[in-house]
């Protein structure tokens, strides 16, 4: 058969079916196949809260969105080229983010009337018949049959079989890409080596996805996306979440620190937790404490310590560890509290993005408690970012706020790794002795940064008593004194303040530096800023992009820069959080633009709200 | 070298020997001392700096209410710890909120007074990350049983090698008298008026539920038997549990005053020795039996002999719970005395030394190269 091989730029998948369908391994297998061609890629998982909700309704739909591409991207993408629908509720809850003339792949066999029913099709109502999908591209296949089919000769009993569909629909995505499989092979066979027949089951299963795809006749092209033209170097794909990790191990390897992470599980941070107790041949110990509030606590108690004590959690959590952080503010240790955000408030949703803890952050404690906030904007800067973070806060003797959030924590992109010998040392200094002249040791005296010295336990002649109750400058000793008091929240507040003058001013990611519209961000929407921003620049308008990684203190000369712009947007996934702080701090009158649905925010509705400004 | 941060040296060759050098301070800057130390001693054979007890008193005034438990506590924390053989800056008290957590500051060794309830959950992650410390963590019946509960029994089951001080004075002192986790019922306090209707913990036995691997009583009033149950504290490898009756003369005094003085103490108290039959009364004329599951009270003067007695075996898990079981209030009738000493003590593993034995599996299976660990398994290069 001749079959024609079609050169695509772009292309968005969206992996779709029930959460016990496997669609995220599904996902995540296919971005490793695709960064190894050396595409450039963006992905979104997106899933539900409950592991395993009511089979085939709508809340139980797990997606898994990945884009790849020839050029350089820097989203998910707003709309899908391709969505695969394990079944009825997952084309339901999906088909809204598909292209018009976009193909749709169906398993016909999650269509069948109680599918329909758990889906709240009417009674006799099926999308696959009903004329809803004329305009998009159906490729139907019931891959149940199929998989249970090629799994014929295997004694194991239904359900196993079943579990091999999702092999079966990447096999066939191989295929219709143009792509080896070695990778999943060995992935497979890592994950169930010591299980013969699941392993040799998913292979068949995999294979016989593909082998359908060759030997059926129906599919006569096949596409190809060309390796990215990016900068070049080598490569890896990346999570947020694994590079925060990776970004903590080398903060630690660099400052000669050793880590400890204090943690309690929470949605979307815990695969931190997972991903450094992985990785304790670096000497990382990792706690996992009775609740937040031990976590944060342990955590402390591994600084005072001399270790780089680490905290991770999300809004709730933040919530439980604000008095143990007030605490470290008053000891003034190094402590890294890393919030990785979804939507609030309370419970809120667990599974979803959302920006809106940055007042937390900044105010959410007791008493006059400020603390540097940093944040990363794409998975693979969680690393710099924070190491940064680690930088400040073992520099500074300061707890730092570390803000990611659900949707880079999850979301995966292709990764320039540095080389460990180009990252820049850490320097830390234990005091371990009496200074010339010192007759007693001084716990609260300050170097011209107002930093205090860290002397740690074990350290002959330093011993010393410090507490969270107000203390006198300088000894440290306890003092209720009204002139110390105010004294020392200003000096705490400076502290602060002055790391201003020893991070990076900020830079324009792009556009002129003087100009109609400033599009201010933070965080994670600084991919779909700048697809938005390109486009319009492209389009002549006048329109820049900064993006922030230091909230507080904010870079030196960020007032200037915003001096230079007629109107400053500030899109955020809250309801308008930095853009209060931005006016307090700069007295503009900036414009929010927010969006609050748990959900990422998209180019096409940047590139509709800028151009109100332009 | 051998002194770190003393002022006097105690060279001890073998733990039978003991070599006093008084006023040695001026000894260790000769060269020629030292090289006598390192001809003549191996150095763990030279354990620096025990003290006097003054050496760990701080500049600061101390500023509990006179007459107050936690004087005699201090006294004897400061006592013992010379003797204990550990470098002074080798000691962190680490304590909560609450008059007993004031305790760090008069101690000249490193501290930390932290914050409500969370001063063990802090001691965990100091102990996890350095266990050559020597980590004593002081905390009160509110601090670690109410606000703290949490936290007292997770340290507890996890076994960390440190001593919790817990001063138990049935009453919340700082904020001024309202009714703490162990009140007794019916109390009338400041937020009780009408009577405390909370049932009270029982600490020892909340421990023993915890699986503590060291649970002890002791009362402030019994110097002797405070340190030697300090002493012990410190020996146990692994958490160990000591509560401390801790008179409170402001808000509740007298709470203890029955098994603390002279009139009624002999007949009130039963102090437990581990091997040694349960005795108890002026002249030891009494004695418990167990009867089945149940303790009861005999007199070796009625035909009874210590042979009857029920011999306590700090080991023994199952006897060691119905003691902490014996918690009767001493105003009701028939009750049994209230037991002082240690009711249990078995070392099984501490959690930072497996933590450190993993540390060191992992980094013997697998270098830690930062470089590997950046660029993973699968990498592709462009251009």
């Amino acid at each position: 058969m001749i079959r024609k091989e079609e050169v695509l730029q772009d292309v968005v998948i969206k992996f779709a079916g029930d959460s016990g369908d496997g669609m995220q391994l599904t996902g995540t297998q296919f971005t490793n196949n695709t960064a190894l061609l050396g595409a450039d890629l963006s992905t979104f998982p997106d899933f539900p809260a409950e592991i395993r909700a009511p089979q085939g309704t709508l809340p139980g739909v797990s997606g898994f969105q990945l884009r790849f591409s020839s050029n350089s991207i820097h989203t998910p993408g707003d709309e899908c080229d391709v969505l695969v629908a394990m079944n009825a509720a997952a084309l339901k809850v999906n088909l809204g983010v598909l292209k018009k003339g976009g193909k749709v792949i169906i398993n016909t066999d999650g269509f069948d009337s109680k599918n329909l029913r758990l889906a709240n099709y009417a009674e006799g109502d099926n999308p696959l018949e009903n004329g809803s999908l004329d305009s998009y591209d159906v490729i139907k296949m019931d891959v149940t049959k199929m998989t249970r089919e090629a799994l014929k000769e295997f004694t194991l009993g239904m359900k196993e079989k079943d579990r091999a569909k999702n092999m079966f629909v990447l096999g066939f995505l191989y295929f219709m890409y143009g792509r080896d499989m070695k990778n999943t092979e060995a992935f497979l066979t890592e994950k169930f080596g010591r299980k013969e027949d699941i392993l040799a089951s998913n292979l068949k299963a995999l294979h016989a996805g593909y082998n359908y795809g060759d030997t059926t006749e129906t599919f006569t092209t096949t596409y190809k996306v060309e390796k990215a033209r990016i900068e070049a170097g080598s490569y890896r794909s990346i999570m947020g979440n694994q590079a925060l990790a990776y970004g903590l191990i080398a903060a630690s390897q660099k400052s000669g620190l050793p880590m400890f992470l204090g943690t309690y599980p929470i949605t979307p941070a815990s695969d931190i937790l997972h991903e450094l107790s992985r990785h304790k041949n670096f000497g990382v110990r990792t706690f996992q404490a009775e609740d937040e509030i031990a976590a944060i606590s342990s955590a402390i108690g591994a600084s005072y310590g001399g270790s780089l004590g680490v905290t991770t959690t999300s809004g709730p959590g933040m919530a439980l560890k604000a008095e143990a952080m007030g605490l470290a503010v008053m000891l003034e240790i190094p402590l890294l509290i890393i919030d990785v955000q979804r939507g609030g408030p309370s419970t809120g949703l667990p599974t979803k993005t959302e920006q809106s803890d940055l007042l937390q952050a900044y105010y959410g404690r007791n008493g006059e408690c400020p603390m540097p906030v940093l944040s990363a904007s794409t998975p693979a800067d969680c690393f710099e970012a924070v190491y940064e973070a680690v930088r400040i806060s073992v520099q500074h003797m300061t707890p730092v706020i570390f803000l990611s959030d659900g949707y880079i924590a999850n979301g995966a992109e292709p990764w320039k790794f540095p080389q460990s010998a180009d990252l820049s040392p850490i320097h830390v200094k234990f005091k371990t002795d009496l200074g010339h002249g010192e007759e007693k040791f001084q716990p609260y005296l300050r170097d011209e940064k107002l930093v205090r010295p860290w002397a740690v336990p074990g350290t002959p002649g330093l011993e010393h008593r410090i507490g969270g109750i107000e203390k006198q400058n300088i000894t440290g000793n306890v003092s209720y004194d009204p002139e110390n008091h105010q004294l020392m929240v200003k000096i705490r507040e400076e502290k602060i303040n002055k790391i201003a003058d020893h991070i990076p001013e900020q830079k324009l990611d792009s556009g002129e530096e003087k100009g109609k519209v400033l599009v201010l961000g933070w965080g994670s929407t600084y991919g779909a800023i700048k697809s938005a921003v390109n486009e319009l620049q492209e389009d002549g308008l006048s329109v820049s992009h900064a993006h922030l990684r230091y909230l507080r203190p904010f870079p030196r000369n960020l007032g200037q820069i915003l001096s230079q712009f007629e109107t400053i947007l500030v899109p955020e996934l809250n309801n308008g959080q930095l853009i209060k702080i931005l006016r307090d701090v700069y007295l503009v009158d900036a414009k929010s633009y927010n969006k609050i649905m748990g959900l990422p925010m998209t180019k096409t509705e940047l590139v509709e709200e800028i151009r109100k400004y332009c | 070298m051998y002194r770190k941060g003393g002022v006097k040296i105690t060279i001890v060759w073998t733990s039978a020997r003991k070599f006093r050098i008084p006023e040695a301070h001026f000894l260790q800057n000769l060269p020629a001392f030292q090289y006598l130390c390192r001809q003549y001693f191996i150095m763990s054979d030279v354990i620096a700096a025990p003290l006097t007890a003054k050496d760990f008193a701080t500049d600061q005034e101390v500023r509990w209410c006179p007459g107050c438990g936690d004087y005699s506590i201090l006294a004897q924390v400061q006592k013992v710890m010379p003797t204990l053989g550990i470098p002074r800056e080798n000691v962190v008290i680490i304590s909560g909120i609450g008059c007993s957590s004031r305790f760090p500051y008069y101690m000249n060794t490193y501290g930390m007074h932290s914050i409500h309830g969370r001063a063990t959950a802090i001691a965990s992650g100091l102990k996890a990350s350095r266990p050559e410390l020597s980590v004593w963590i002081v905390t009160g019946d509110g601090d670690s049983l109410s606000i703290g509960g949490n936290h007292t029994i997770h340290l507890l089951r996890r076994n960390f090698d440190v001593n919790v001080l817990m001063f138990n004075n049935q009453i919340y002192g700082l904020t001024k008298g309202q009714y703490s986790p162990t009140s007794e019922e019916n109390k009338v306090t400041k937020s009780t008026p009408m009577g405390s209707i909370d049932h009270p913990f029982n600490p020892l036995a909340l421990a023993m539920g915890a699986d503590a691997s060291f649970v002890a009583r002791t009362m402030d009033r019994d110097p002797k038997h405070l340190q030697a149950m300090l002493l012990r504290a410190n020996q146990h490898k692994g958490a160990s549990f000591l509560e401390i009756y801790q008179n409170c003369n402001i808000f509740n005094d007298g709470a203890f005053e029955i098994f603390t003085e002279k009139g009624s103490k002999p007949v009130e108290t039963l102090f437990v020795e581990n091997g040694k039959p349960l005795t108890f009364g002026a002249a030891g004329e009494k004695g418990l039996r167990l009867d089945g599951f149940t303790p009861k009270v005999v007199d070796l003067s009625e035909g009874f002999s210590t042979d009857d007695l029920w011999v306590h075996d700090e080991t023994d898990i199952y006897k060691a719970q119905i003691l902490t079981r014996i918690f009767d209030d001493p105003r009701s009738e028939g009750h049994l005395p209230r037991p002082f000493g240690v009711f249990y003590a078995k070392e099984r593993a501490c959690y930072e030394d497996m933590m450190a034995m993993q540390l060191e599996e992992a980094k013997s299976r697998k270098t830690a190269d930062l470089d590997a660990l950046l660029r993973g398994k699968e990498v592709w290069t462009i251009g």
